[in-house]
Order: structure tokens, then C-alpha cells, then sequence
């Protein structure tokens, strides 16, 4: 089979009977970045479990993240298991389209490949959705009382109508209490936060780092996500270019499999973490 | 400039192309481990939704026991992400040992300072 590319002797690459760990240049390497983003994240979930262990008290993930598109609220976790199942689908799909190349079946890769674009495309969507959740906040935001942080969770003047939620499994606060605990705090402008920003954050008033590290994080691995889409569209032209017939194997489309599996990898943990513990 | 991946009738490389039969056998293992890490999912997803963490403001005290399920699971689904979706299982042992070894033990030394050290903080801010 002829090609436009050089084929090279193994023993001329390598200097001896080929690389040491039966593993090409290309595959190794992609490995060793990998271990080093690895090392990345691992520090960066090492940072988040530092602020949360020396605060103690932490927001509950299956209360913040609770909303679905169209349905409002009142979904614990499950526009995130949706996410993640969406990821884990795409990197089935990416197995698939890695052995279907070793079959030289260019039909099937790009097939796959196609499916692996378009559920990281998705992946990347519902994580902007998410955060934009998260940054706009409740629909009445949290104020502080006399009792401490609470989120309003309905509020009508006219019939002086105030209910609070204050978390970690407390009792809701309703009736002429939770009026006497609203009209007191915005009597005396004692605290209202909306939303999340860096500064400030309604899930968590007093640890701004629970917003701070959800931002970090989730955002670096969304842009792990984003450039994965990326890498995998511009192999996916080359697959349908041929490019990959005329070298006579398909080991590009498993370099950024690999790629892509990490990023499933990364996911499976920041959910852990952010979402489930 | 040589590329090593242009190397044919290699056993690493060219040859690593499989024929339709064994195909058939690894997307089948494909097929067990996206079973397997849905379910395994969908159970942690549930637990996280309905199981409450806290009551009257204390932490319940099966918690731990779930906290520490979750992160098992955690490492058994990245176990077979790693071992499986990404072949590390197939790859020469010398290679998955140079991969392993030292993340391990850095990231066992990270979890070790930061366990100790915000222990320690967390009993100067609230005492």
C-alpha cells in the first residue's frame, strides 16, 4: 500500500529492536500529557477537599444543583446524571470509533466519531446552562436573618407570606415566623446575596470558594471538553479526507480516544465530588 | 522528520489492526463496561438525591458509609475507564507501572498534606 508518507525502519527510529514499551512515539507521549494534566486536576480537587475539610460545613450538592430546563426546580441531580450520562455515552462512542479504525472500517469511525462530536458539543452546552443557573441563583436569592442564612423560597407581600429554607436538613420556617424573620431582615438590611459570583455566593454566604472552586474546576474541565470537540472535529475532516487510509492505520483517532477518555475521567470525579459527596 | 506512527509491519503499530472476529470480542467487553458504569451511575445518582445527608442541621450518621461508597465507585469506574476504554490494560507492564507508580504516590503525599494541614486550620478558624 503506497502512501504519500515516509515509512520509517523501527530499529533506524528507535535505535535498538523499537520502543521499550511496544507502545508508539505518538501514544506514549499523548500518555505522559495526560499523566501531567492528571497531576493538574489531582491538585486542584486536592484544593477544593483542603477548603472544605477546614471549613466543616459545606453546601449540599442534590440542594444546589436541583433545576432541569423547562421544569424549574426541584430535580436533585438530575440534569447532572443526564450530563454525565451524556459523556460516558460519547466515550463508548469514541471506543467504538478507535475499534473500528483497527478494522480500517473508515465508515465506521466516522460514524462514531461523528457521535462523539456531537455529544461533547452537548456535554459543553448543558454545562453552560448550568452555570448560568448557578451565577443567576434562586428566584429570590438567601438573606440573613436572625437565625441565621436562609434562601426564601416563596415570598408574597400582600398577604405577608415568608418561607424559609435554612438547610442541612432543618425544619422550613413558614407562617408569622418566617414573615417576623423576612420583615426584620430587610428592615434592617441585614444581608441579601443572589446568585454567584467570586466574591459572594447564595449556596454557601459565608465560604466564597464553594463558587470559587466550582467556577475553577468545572470550568477547566468544560474547557478540557471544548478543545476535546475540537481535536476530535479536525481528526474526524481527516478520517473523512482520507488521510488516515493512505497512512494505512487509524492510531491518530486513538491518540485523541485517549484524550477524550480522560476527560470522561476528570468528569467521573468532579461529579463525585461536586455533585454526590 | 521521522514518525514512528508511519512505521508498518510493526507489532505496536500497523499491526495492532485487529480482523472482524476480534472486534466482535472487544465490543463486546465495550459494551459490558458502559453497562456497568451506567448502572453504577444511575445508583449513585439516586443514593445522592434521596438519601439526606442531614437532619435538624447534624450530619446522619450513616453518612460516612455513603461518602465512602460513592468514592469506591468513583474508583471503580475509573478503574475500568482507565484499564478498559483507554487500553492501559493491554499496554506492557514497565508502561503502566512509569504511568501509575508516580501518580500514586504523589497524589497519596498531596491527600497527606492536605488532610493534615486542614485539620489544623479548620481548628484555629473554629475552635
Amino acid at each position: 500500500m503506497a502512501g504519500h508518507a515516509k515509512e520509517v525502519d523501527a530499529a533506524a527510529a528507535w535505535g535498538g529492536d523499537g520502543s521499550p514499551f511496544r507502545i508508539s512515539y505518538g501514544k506514549q507521549m499523548m500518555w505522559f500529557f495526560l499523566l501531567s494534566d492528571a497531576l493538574t486536576f489531582g491538585a486542584l480537587l486536592t484544593a477544593y477537599g483542603f477548603f472544605r475539610h477546614q471549613y466543616g460545613s459545606w453546601p449540599v450538592g442534590e440542594e444546589v444543583f436541583n433545576a432541569m430546563p423547562f421544569l424549574g426546580n426541584g430535580y436533585p441531580l438530575m440534569y447532572v446524571a443526564l450530563m454525565t450520562f451524556i459523556l460516558i455515552v460519547s466515550s463508548v462512542t469514541m471506543v467504538l470509533a478507535v475499534e473500528a479504525g483497527h478494522r480500517l472500517d473508515k465508515k465506521g469511525v466516522i460514524k462514531w466519531l461523528t457521535l462523539t462530536v456531537i455529544g461533547g458539543a452537548f456535554f459543553v452546552g448543558s454545562q453552560a446552562w448550568e452555570w448560568y443557573h448557578f451565577i443567576h441563583g434562586s428566584h429570590f436569592g438567601t438573606f440573613l436573618t436572625t437565625e441565621g442564612w436562609g434562601t426564601l423560597l416563596e415570598l408574597d407581600i400582600d398577604k405577608q407570606i415568608a418561607v424559609f429554607d435554612f438547610h442541612h436538613g432543618r425544619d422550613i420556617v413558614d407562617g408569622a415566623k418566617g414573615w417576623e424573620l423576612y420583615s426584620h431582615s430587610v428592615a434592617e438590611n441585614m444581608g441579601h446575596i443572589q446568585g454567584a459570583g467570586m466574591t459572594e455566593n447564595e449556596y454557601a454566604p459565608m465560604i466564597p470558594q464553594f463558587a470559587n472552586l466550582f467556577f475553577f474546576i468545572t470550568g477547566f474541565h468544560g474547557f478540557h471538553v471544548f478543545s476535546g470537540v475540537v481535536i476530535n472535529l479536525i481528526i474526524l475532516i481527516n478520517v473523512v479526507k482520507g488521510v488516515y487510509d493512505e497512512r494505512g492505520h487509524f492510531e491518530m483517532v486513538e491518540k485523541v480516544g485517549l484524550y477524550w477518555h480522560f476527560v470522561d475521567l476528570v468528569w467521573v470525579f468532579v461529579f463525585t465530588f461536586f455533585y454526590l459527596v | 522528520m521521522e514518525r514512528d506512527d508511519l512505521i508498518r509491519d510493526n507489532e505496536y503499530s500497523l499491526s495492532a489492526n485487529h480482523d472482524a472476529a476480534h472486534g466482535q470480542e472487544i465490543r463486546k467487553t465495550i459494551w459490558f463496561v458502559t453497562i456497568l458504569l451506567t448502572v453504577i451511575t444511575i445508583v449513585e445518582v439516586l443514593t445522592g438525591a434521596f438519601v439526606k445527608q442531614y437532619s435538624g442541621g447534624e450530619v446522619n450518621g450513616y453518612w460516612p458509609f455513603i461518602k465512602w461508597s460513592f468514592i469506591v465507585l468513583t474508583l471503580v469506574k475509573a478503574g475500568y475507564i482507565v484499564l478498559k476504554f483507554m487500553h492501559l490494560g493491554d499496554e506492557t507492564k514497565s508502561f503502566k507501572y512509569i504511568l501509575l507508580v508516580p501518580y500514586f504516590i504523589f497524589i497519596a503525599y498531596l491527600i497527606f498534606i492536605l488532610v493534615t494541614e486542614s485539620s489544623y486550620w479548620n481548628t484555629i478558624l473554629f475552635p
